[in-house]
Formats: structure tokens, C-alpha cells, sequence
């Protein structure tokens, strides 16, 4: 039975009977008839929040049972921004998965590219020769890539409290690393520069005193970002016990990240399981011992100075040599360089394999088309993201594709923490608790 | 595929997953290589036997004492140990036990359950799905890898969520792409796909689709229909 009247009806605004009662559906603007329905009823309201919602982080739906502004039971709805990644790497070379997983959790690309070749590298057993170069790039583009992480963490966290300048300070320092990635990869985001066996191309002239440069600026404007929130009234009056999370809940959620170390914990796999050579460097990992939302948000503050002091070092540490594996059989054949009509292979090596050597010439097109074998088995490395622990894990069967590609994407474990952070709390506390978290629907969806 | 059999009779330790026929694996057209008619097991990493060196023979005892002290036995199939990575192969019946053991035994102390996911092996006949899980000890620093094998004509398991509650989600996601039954799961329904969604995608047997694209006249086959190595 419907009981709606269709003279002056909302097409989204009818009523329908179930085994509980009466649900009505309600879109925008129609309130008022509400009133309808029979008084002393037992009531639930429940909310639709999302998918496109300018303060749900992303594509990412709610699901909200409220009690006035009281949220009595949170849910979320994902799935929105599934791309089938995992499955079409499986008709991929081992080498154009990079370009596949760097669009997962699109925030963190550097993250997703070496989570998967470090599980490559692994299968491979080439993890003891990838050249020193290659990691201190590598460490030093994920390091700037957490500082551009958590400055988005920030920008839409901030904006989502309706802290606009939050929101215009976190872009335009993002820029300024983005400016890096495009200058050294040739692209903002997705760039798929970190490659199984290395990097892809070496740093281009000048990027040096570009990173340099740039970690001052970062330096200077960071303060900036944190003279504005870290001690703002309304700020802290919307993140201050907001989005708790005890060690045991982060513990049974399987939480990582800044939400685990909010509770106290300094769990940071760059520590308790170094890669990449991050046992040589110095630095701290911040911990918080409030578990809410404000311990996160000054955790990413003070992550993104520690991330700073390891370009710095990687920056000392930047000696001439190889970026890529030396395995001829693992390595890609061609150097890159910019010719007058854009990017391509460089004249020397196209001199080489079409008027040189045929061998060159075979090799090239063997390694390009048809790719490198990886011995059967698989791994797992997981790597410390911006939100927590992101691994790979990778099995082969021995052939020139990947067999099954998972990624553990930190985000998309973390979402299930929403419930445990919100219910009981108001409406305007769940998007603060939803934006601690810093979910990219991207990598939650893959 | 020749009747020969593929396997030495005495290679009952080698985990074959399937056949590999072909040097290059290539369908479509002829093999000019000479090694068409090659036909190659495909092999994972096989048992290990103690010592394994390291935590994983600590890990591995503890495992048995406690499996032991609860009165479950013939728990674990194998244990591999390859490329630095301890793998349980646990049976199904046994995995709530074993489990729990990795849990609550402070030897142990697996705190988190960080990743569920599977992988389809369809030629292995009775084995062809394998749900692994990833478990983490921040206490001791330690992580291993816990694999089920279960076979497709009987896709279910007992779920984990009562034990690890972070195995929620990632049960959901692994019943929406493998379509694995995790009894007693709270809730158990599609996360990633829709509602209505017919099939698993990530099953072998489930095509990855698309359509042939056309370009200065000629028409490339979707991805699944090219021609292919492996």
C-alpha cells in the first residue's frame, strides 16, 4: 500500500509497508510530510549519507540510524569506486602492474608502487641488488609523497569541519611536492615510477636543488598549517574526543597508522620491519596518547617534519650509480628522454637496436612484449603508508603475468572502524571521525 | 593435453598447481620455438622440514605445544618456509583452533588479523581454492602467513570474525570475489560488487571482459582475448 499522493509528490518521497512497520522515504526539502505519519510510533530514522557527499572523504556512504542528533548505529557503504584493478593485472606484464596499482590508493602512489615491487622483488630474489641509488630515490619519493598525503588528510579534513583555509593551505603545499613528482616522473600523480628492479628513470637534472629548496618551503608553510589548527579553539572543539579508539579496539580492528599510534603505540613498520634501507636513517615516530581525532591530526603534523629530515638525509646520501636492477633479464632495455615531439626512448638506444645490434633489437622486444618470467610462489612486504600498513600480497605461478595481485589497503581495513568511533556520538562528530581515519576510496575500492 | 603423466611418481612432495604447455603459453598461433609441445608442471614452493632457522622453528613449537594442550591434532598439512615468509597450510575443520591458539597463546600473540584474501587454482583438482590469511604480532614482531585449502565443490569455511573482528570486511570482499561461505560471519554480502551482482570476479573461470578496440582500421581483442604469453 502507498500512501503517497501523487498530486503533489516527490517522486523519491513514497511509503511502503515491511514486516517492521511503515518506512518512508524521504528526499530533500519535503519535511513536512513527515507529519503524517501516526504519533507514539516507535521511530527510526535512518540516514543516507553519501556516496556524493562533500564531507564523506571520497565515494564512501553512510549509512546513519540517528536519535535527534545522536548517531545510534553507523554503517558504511563501499564498493563505489571498484575498478577490477586486482583482476586486470592478471592479463598484465609484471611491469605494467605498476601502472595498475598506482591508481589504487591515488594519494599515495609512491606507496603502491613500492608495496608491489618490493613483493616482486622478493619473488624474484633480486631484493639483496637493487642499487643504493635506486632505494635512497625511492625513500625519498615516499617521504615526500607521506608529507602530500597528510597535507590532503589535512586540506580535506579540514575543509569537511569547515575549516576552508585549512583546505587551500594543504593544496597549495601539495602542489609544491606534486611539482617534484611531475619534475622527476614526468607525472603528478599515478607516475609509476618506482618499477621492479628500481626506479624507472634516474633524477633529472636539477631535481636536487628543486627537493631542496622545496623542503625548505615545506618547512616554513607547515608552520603555517600548524599555527592555524594546533591550538584553535574551534578546531580542537571538533577533534578533541572525537573519533575515540582505544589500543584494544585498533587492536581487534587490526587499525594501523596514525590511528594506532594515536592510542600510544609507535608501531611504524619503517622501524619493526625496516625496507628499503629505512634501518639507516633517523628519525622518530610520533605517538599521541589520546585516541581521538585531534592525537591523529597532530601525529600527521609531526610525521610530515620526520618525513622532511629523511629527504634531507636522502638528499646527503644521493651519490652517483645505477637506478635499475643490473639483471639485463629484469631490467626495462631502453632509457627514456625528451625529444622535440614529447617523451620517448632516447636516440642513442634506438641507434643501437635498429641499426647495431639485432640481439639489442631481440632482447628489447622480448623484454617490452612479452616480459620477464617470475619464479613461482608468493610474498607478501608491507610497507608504512600514510594510513597504515599497505602490503602486496603476489603469487605467481611462474609465468610472465601476475597470478593473483591483493593488496591490503589500510584505508579499506580502517573504514570498519567508523562504527566503532561513531555510534553514540553527534552527526557532525562522525565526519570528524571518518576524515581521523583519512580513507581514499580509491585504495578502499581498488 | 597428453594423458602422460606430468609428475614423476616420486614427486609426491612438489604442490602442483596446474600445467604449463608450451614454451611460451602462447594459443592463438603456431609455436615457431620448437618447444610447442612441452608441457611443464607449475610448482609452489613445497614443504619444509625443521629446523627452519630463526623464529619459525619458536613459532612452529609453540604452535604445536598449544595445538597440543587443547587437544587438536593433525591441524596443520604443512609448513613452507620461502623467501623469508613462514606459511601454515592449516585443514579447514582445525582453523578456528588453530586460530585461537595464535591468538591467545602469549608465546604467540598474534594480535592482528590484517588480511584475508584467496586464490583460485582451478586444475587443482579438490584444492582449488586457497584462503590466506596474514597475522601480525607487534608484540614479538613476527608475521606469518595462514593458508586454507578448500575445494569448489565445497565452498565453506568458518569465519574469523568472532575471533579477529577486523576479518569482517575482508571476509565480505573474499565471499563477493571468490564466493567463499564464511559460516558464521555476521553479515555475510557483497562489498565490492553490487547487490545483485551474478559471479566472482576474481574466480579464473570469471572472464575479465571488455569489448575489441578499433584503431586506424584494425580491431585489438579485449585484454582476455589477445594473444598472450605465459
Amino acid at each position: 500500500m502507498s500512501t503517497t499522493d501523487f498530486t503533489n509528490a516527490d517522486l523519491f518521497a513514497g511509503s511502503y509497508d515491511t514486516t517492521e512497520g511503515t518506512v518512508y522515504n524521504l528526499g530533500g526539502g519535503d519535511w513536512d510530510s513527515i507529519t503524517a505519519a501516526p504519533e507514539g510510533e516507535n521511530e527510526r530514522i535512518v540516514v543516507n549519507m553519501g556516496p556524493q557527499h562533500p564531507s564523506t572523504h571520497g565515494v564512501l556512504r553512510m549509512i546513519l540510524e540517528i536519535e535527534g542528533e545522536t548517531v545510534t548505529e553507523a554503517r558504511c557503504g563501499i564498493g563505489f569506486l571498484h575498478t577490477g584493478i586486482e583482476k586486470n593485472m592478471e592479463f598484465r606484464t609484471w611491469v605494467q602492474g605498476v601502472t595498475y596499482v598506482t591508481r589504487m590508493d591515488y594519494l599515495a602512489p609512491m606507496f603502491n608502487e613500492t608495496a608491489y615491487c618490493l613483493s616482486v622483488e622478493r619473488l624474484l630474489g633480486i631484493e639483496d641488488q637493487i642499487p643504493e641509488r635506486a632505494n635512497v630515490i625511492r625513500v625519498m619519493m615516499m617521504e615526500l609523497n607521506r608529507v602530500s598525503s597528510h597535507l590532503v588528510a589535512l586540506a580535506t579534513g579540514g575543509m569537511e569541519l569547515g575549516a576552508l583555509t585549512a583546505m587551500i593551505f594543504g593544496f597549495r603545499e601539495r602542489e609544491l611536492v606534486l611539482d617534484i613528482f611531475e619534475m622527476v616522473s614526468g607525472l603528478r600523480m599515478n607516475s609509476a615510477y618506482i618499477r621492479p628492479g628500481g626506479v624507472a628513470q634516474d633524477l633529472p637534472a636539477g631535481a636536487e636543488e628543486k627537493i631542496r629548496e622545496t623542503v625548505i618551503l615545506l618547512r616554513k608553510r607547515l608552520k603555517d598549517t600548524s599555527d592555524l589548527l594546533v591550538d584553535n579553539a574551534i578546531w580542537m572543539g571538533r577533534t578533541v574526543g572525537v573519533g575515540y579508539l582505544d589500543l584494544t579496539g585498533c587492536t581487534a580492528l587490526g587499525m594501523t597508522g596514525p590511528v594506532l599510534r594515536s592510542t600510544g603505540l609507535p608501531h611504524d613498520l619503517r622501524k619493526s620491519a625496516p625496507y628499503c634501507g629505512y634501518e639507516t636513517y633517523e628519525f622518530n615516530v610520533p605517538t599521541q596518547t589520546t585516541s581521538d581525532a585531534y592525537g591523529r591530526f597532530l601525529i600527521r603534523i609531526a610525521e610530515m617534519h620526520e618525513s622532511l629530515n629523511i629527504v634531507d638525509q636522502c638528499l646527503d646520501r644521493l651519490v652517483p650509480g645505477p637506478v635499475m636492477v643490473a639483471d639485463k633479464k629484469i631490467a626495462w632495455p631502453s632509457e627514456l628522454s625528451i625529444g622535440g615531439d614529447g617523451q620517448g626512448n632516447s636516440p642513442e638506444h634506438i641507434q643501437k637496436i635498429m641499426s647495431e645490434s639485432m640481439e639489442a633489437l631481440i632482447h628489447h622486444f622480448k623484454l617490452v612484449t612479452e616480459g620477464f618470467s617470475v619464479p613461482a610462489g608468493q610474498a607478501y612486504v608491507p610497507i608504512e603508508s600514510p594510513r597504515g600498513e599497505l602490503g602486496a600480497h603476489v603469487v605467481s605461478t611462474g609465468g610472465t603475468r601476475p597470478y593473483r595481485v591483493h593488496f591490503r589497503d589500510p584505508s579499506f581495513n580502517n573504514l570498519q572502524a567508523v562504527s566503532a568511533m561513531s555510534e553514540g556520538s553527534m552527526i557532525a562528530d562522525v565526519i570528524a571521525a571518518v576524515a581521523s581515519i583519512d580513507p581514499v576510496m580509491g585504495g578502499v575500492d581498488r | 593435453m597428453s594423458d602422460l603423466p606430468v609428475v614423476p611418481a616420486n614427486a609426491a612432495d612438489l604442490d602442483v598447481v596446474g600445467v604449463r604447455t608450451g614454451a611460451f603459453g602462447s594459443q592463438t598461433s603456431g609455436d615457431t620455438s620448437g618447444f610447442g609441445g612441452l608441457v611443464s608442471p607449475i610448482v609452489m614452493p613445497g614443504a619444509s622440514v625443521p629446523p627452519f632457522g630463526g623464529w619459525f622453528d619458536e613459532v612452529a613449537e609453540e604452535l604445536a605445544l598449544s595445538l597440543l594442550d587443547a587437544g587438536v591434532s593433525g591441524a596443520v598439512e604443512k609448513i613452507v618456509i620461502d623467501r623469508g615468509e613462514m606459511t601454515f597450510f592449516v585443514k579447514p575443520e582445525a582453523l578456528i583452533a588453530f586460530m585461537t591458539e595464535c591468538r591467545d597463546e602469549p608465546a604467540l600473540r598474534f594480535e592482528m588479523c590484517t588480511s584475508v584474501s584467496g586464490v583460485h587454482f582451478p586444475e587443482d583438482k579438490d584444492r582449488e581454492l586457497h584462503i590466506v590469511y596474514s597475522l601480525l604480532s607487534i608484540t614479538h614482531n613476527r608475521r606469518i602467513r595462514v593458508e586454507v585449502v578448500i575445494p569448489d565443490s565445497d565452498r565453506h569455511l568458518p569465519s574469523l570474525v568472532a575471533l579477529y573482528p577486523s576479518a569482517d570486511w575482508h571476509e565480505r570482499e573474499t565471499w563477493d570475489f571468490f564466493g567463499i561461505i564464511f559460516v558464521g560471519h555476521p553479515a555475510l554480502t557483497r562489498i565490492q560488487m553490487p547487490d545483485d551482482w551474478v559471479g566472482h570476479p576474481q574466480r579464473k573461470d570469471y572472464p575479465l571482459g571488455g569489448i575489441p578496440v578499433e584503431y586506424k582500421g584494425a580491431s585489438i581483442p579485449a585484454p582476455d582475448q589477445r594473444r598472450s604469453y605465459n
